[in-house]
């Protein structure tokens, strides 16, 4: 018989059950399955209506975000090798209002996300007729690691401010912010400044830097803030220095 | 529709009854070391704070005349003020070097267009902090 490994799945109906509960599967442990396998393995031979989310299989979509041995992992870039002997405890992701399952529900980050104005923002557009907007490698080379961005939030699973503080902006939204700050045809900063220098904002992070570490596209959202912190510490003495110049 | 939010609810998605929320215990930070270690970085600010509050008593006994300042520094020789010395530097070192290698992430340099790698910047601090160090002891012990 081929080696098997135990899956602790949280499953949650929210007919039947008032909290959340595990249940153990026994799945093959092969070399080149990770936990998303596992877990389709588990709906396709076992329990039909164990419910998560996935798309692409391939680390892009974003949608296999899950806690997996209490780490935000999207389940198709981890290998159940890696927990061998196991078990292997399978979550959803943290901080987030749980649906069924391992399904969550993300519209508060949906709805932060667009309040940071995520787009090209121009005060003088120009028109069609006259081309494009040109950008040298070293421009796109300082905002680009902020674009990897693909939304799967296991930099809010592994953020204990947005824990504590649902009304923090949080890491992935303002990494987006600051891609588009950084961006040489943007002239938005201003705008998207008076939004994130408020409390929810900028200053509600306090630096624990475990969105960084989560990022499976090496986004550096502590960075981003860090950095935002900063342009907004010297945006301020400016304003105290030369108040009529700042406005 | 936006419901009323019941009271356990966060307020910041619409009510609804069938999710489940989890609630964030108080001691959220002593079930991973990683938490732990960012709760320490951030007490251990209190040694630094120590240390700006001592360096004010130095200047405020050194204003007041050599008599007041050696009373001070007499006072500060007792084995509890020794004591809270090195633990306070304990505490400021640890502080001091977590936030160094975190300083990569929050300082961006580039030098032809090119971000310098968290390497330099951390070993840049540990530079500064040597060449400082060295500037005092000069000061002091010469």
């Amino acid at each position: 018989m081929a080696e098997t490994i135990q899956l602790e799945v949280a499953r949650y109906s929210p007919e039947k059950d008032s909290t959340p509960s595990f249940q153990k599967y026994e799945v093959p442990l092969r070399k080149d399955w990770v936990v998303l396998d596992a877990l389709n393995y588990v709906k396709d031979k076992q329990d039909g209506s164990l419910t998560f989310r996935w798309s692409c299989r391939m680390g892009v979509c974003g949608s296999c975000g899950m806690m997996v041995n209490g780490e935000p992992k999207l389940t198709c870039a981890t290998f159940l090798s890696k927990y061998a002997p196991g078990p292997v405890r399978v979550e959803p992701l943290r901080y987030f209002p749980i649906v069924r399952d391992l399904v969550v529900e993300m519209s508060d980050f949906m709805t932060k996300f667009r309040k940071v104005k995520p787009w090209l923002i121009r005060n003088d557009d120009k028109p069609l007729s006259e081309g494009e907007f040109l950008q040298t490698p070293e421009q796109l080379e300082v905002y680009k690691p902020f674009s990897m961005c693909i939304n799967c939030t296991l930099c809010y699973a592994a953020c204990p401010v947005y824990g504590l503080d649902p009304f923090f902006i949080g890491p992935a939204a303002i990494a987006l912010a600051q891609r588009y700050n950084m961006d040489s045809r943007d002239q938005g900063s201003d705008e998207r400044m008076d939004i994130l220098s408020q409390h929810e904002g900028i200053w509600g992070c306090t630096f624990v830097g475990e969105c960084t570490k989560a990022c499976p596209k090496n986004v550096d959202p502590a960075g981003a803030i860090q950095q935002y912190k900063l342009a907004a510490a010297m945006d301020w003495f400016k304003a105290l220095l030369a108040p009529k110049a700042s406005r | 529709m936006r419901t009323q939010a019941q009271p356990a609810t966060p307020p910041y998605t619409p009510y609804h009854p069938r999710w489940y929320r989890t609630h964030v215990s108080t001691y959220w930070w002593m079930h991973r070391w990683v938490y732990f270690r960012f709760v320490l970085r951030e007490l251990t600010s209190f040694g630094v704070a120590y240390f700006c509050v001592m360096t004010l008593l130095y200047v405020r006994a050194l204003s007041r005349g050599p008599e007041v300042f050696q009373a001070f520094q007499s006072r500060l020789a007792s084995p509890l003020f020794i004591c809270m010395t090195v633990v306070a530097l304990f505490l400021a070192l640890f502080h001091t070097t977590t936030w160094f290698s975190l300083s990569a992430h929050a300082m961006v340099v580039r030098v032809g267009g090119k971000r310098l790698p968290g390497v330099l910047i951390v070993m840049g601090n540990y530079g500064a902090w040597v060449v400082v160090s060295a500037i005092l002891s000069w000061l002091l012990l010469r």
